[in-house]
């Protein structure tokens, strides 16, 4: 780290001249937090993808006129175009309301690696989404007559699913900011890439429901892991270039 | 403290700046004007890393902005007409978020300082919403001077405000400009920027058009490039 520029312009009045231990962790923190303690104010955002996904559950449920038979076929996708398109309403809003409320520029002077914005963001959707997934999954369980004890597993599988949605999904809602029609742009363009991840993910989900061995599912696990970790490392990778101007 | 060399800034085709070239002390004030487009809010955006020139380099200290910038930032405060503030959040929630995000030392301790600078201690739990104009500036400014940065950037920071909020505004901007800070402003407001400023500048057609002390320059003068 470069140590001449601060003598060379009165550092001793600059409060913040050695970051403390963690910063950049701290930092993604702070991040996280502000939009978790904005939420909490409004909980506009929220109750919008709560309703949201009640709503897919619901009307899925008496539109495929589900029996016993048929339920375990299409319940793992009625789950996750539920977590999907609820997920959405939230990483639409992620870098949208920074850029309309004037806030982006705030966050981009921060004198931190432009990654820490992008994980604080990501860590805040995926806080967002879990919290409508840990109401939504036990609905799910009733709705679709479904064991108790899948609630494990499945939460597992739904933890996968939502860091690699997330994760590319906070990248695209950066990616989008600039554009007109940003709010139609982000679904376009993020649903094609996230494909492989919804499609390990229902996979497994039902894997989970039909109880198959461990080995009939492993390698969408695998599949699914794998595209977290991509997933992650490129927008890792790419955010910064991602919010220049 | 500020080094511009040479600075080029073309959107595609269209060049905001043409090899510009200043420099400015430390601890000086310097007012920079021009007409809407001349590039005054896109030279801010440079210096304050927020953009990248398409040629040329801004040296703070003896750092390039270009290869330091994470670095730089902790150094530089920027007011703008936007406040860069939370709505949703009060004001100390604001100020708070910022403090972690420059690691400030003792937060509540400064927060309360830099609000009692600002006269809005008393209203810090409300909501910024419910903040008038002014009140958001004053609390825009108080996060621009949370970190204590040697350098201040302030782009047209009266946008917006009423005669009296102006009038408070240019006050606190007197009292934050001190000795040991860097200040650079842009403003339309001559009067105020020749009163604030030591040195003016002038950016016409992407040019520096006039780089003289406030007391070699008049109103009238430099309104005749408001006028061309």
């Amino acid at each position: 780290m470069p140590q001449n520029l601060s003598s060379s312009i009165s550092s001793d009045s600059v409060i913040a001249h050695r970051p403390p231990q963690f910063s950049y962790l701290r930092k993604v923190g702070a991040i996280a937090g502000k939009d978790i303690a904005a939420e909490l104010r409004t909980k506009e955002m929220m109750s919008a993808m709560f309703v949201f996904s009640l709503l897919v559950i619901f009307i899925f449920n008496f539109a495929f006129d589900l029996r016993t038979d048929n339920a375990n076929t299409l319940a793992p996708g009625v789950l996750w175009v539920a977590i999907a398109f609820a997920g959405m309403l939230g990483l639409g809003r992620s870098f949208i309301t920074e850029r309309d409320r004037g806030s982006l520029e705030g966050l981009l002077l921060a004198p931190v690696d432009r990654s820490a914005i992008y994980f604080g963001k990501f860590l805040g959707n995926v806080l967002f989404i879990s919290v409508v997934e840990v109401v939504i999954l036990p609905l799910f369980i009733v709705f679709f007559n479904q064991p108790l004890d899948i609630i494990v597993p499945l939460s597992g599988v739904v933890v996968l699913g939502t860091i690699g949605f997330a994760g590319v999904g906070t990248l695209f809602s950066a990616m989008v900011i600039h554009t007109r029609a940003r709010d139609v742009l982000l679904p376009i363009m993020l649903f094609p890439v996230v494909v492989p991840v919804l499609l390990s993910a229902v996979r497994l989900t039902a894997g989970i429901l039909d109880k198959l061995p461990f080995e009939d599912v492993q390698n969408w696990l695998g599949l699914l892991v794998a595209f977290d970790l991509i997933f992650l490392a490129v927008s890792y990778m790419m955010f910064e270039y991602v919010v220049e101007e | 403290m500020i080094k511009v060399r040479n600075l080029v800034k073309a959107f595609g085709t269209r060049v905001v700046l043409r090899n510009i070239s200043f420099d400015i002390a430390p601890g000086e004030f310097i007012t920079l004007l021009g007409v809407n487009g001349a590039g005054k809010t896109t030279l801010m955006s440079m210096v304050a890393t927020l953009s990248k020139p398409t040629a040329g380099t801004i040296f703070i200290g003896d750092m390039d902005t270009r290869e330091h910038a994470a670095y730089i930032r902790r150094y530089i405060g920027l007011v703008s007409h936007k406040t860069l503030l939370y709505d949703d959040l009060s004001g100390e929630q604001n100020l708070r978020f910022y403090a972690r995000m420059y690691d400030v030392q003792n937060p509540s301790e400064r927060i309360e300082k830099v609000l009692r600078e600002v006269g809005l201690w008393g209203r810090q739990k409300d909501p910024v919403r419910t903040y008038s104009r002014g009140m958001q500036q004053r609390l825009a400014i108080a996060r621009a001077i949370l970190h204590n940065p040697p350098i201040l950037l302030l782009d047209e920071p009266d946008t917006g405000l009423d005669q009296g909020a102006t009038s408070m505004l240019g006050e606190l901007l007197a009292a934050v400009g001190t000795a040991e800070r860097t200040v650079l402003m842009t403003t339309h407001n001559l009067e105020r920027g020749l009163s604030l400023g030591q040195r003016v500048l002038m950016l016409s057609d992407g040019k520096i058009a006039v780089d003289a002390p406030r007391d070699e320059v008049s109103v009238a003068e430099l309104s005749r490039f408001y006028r061309q």
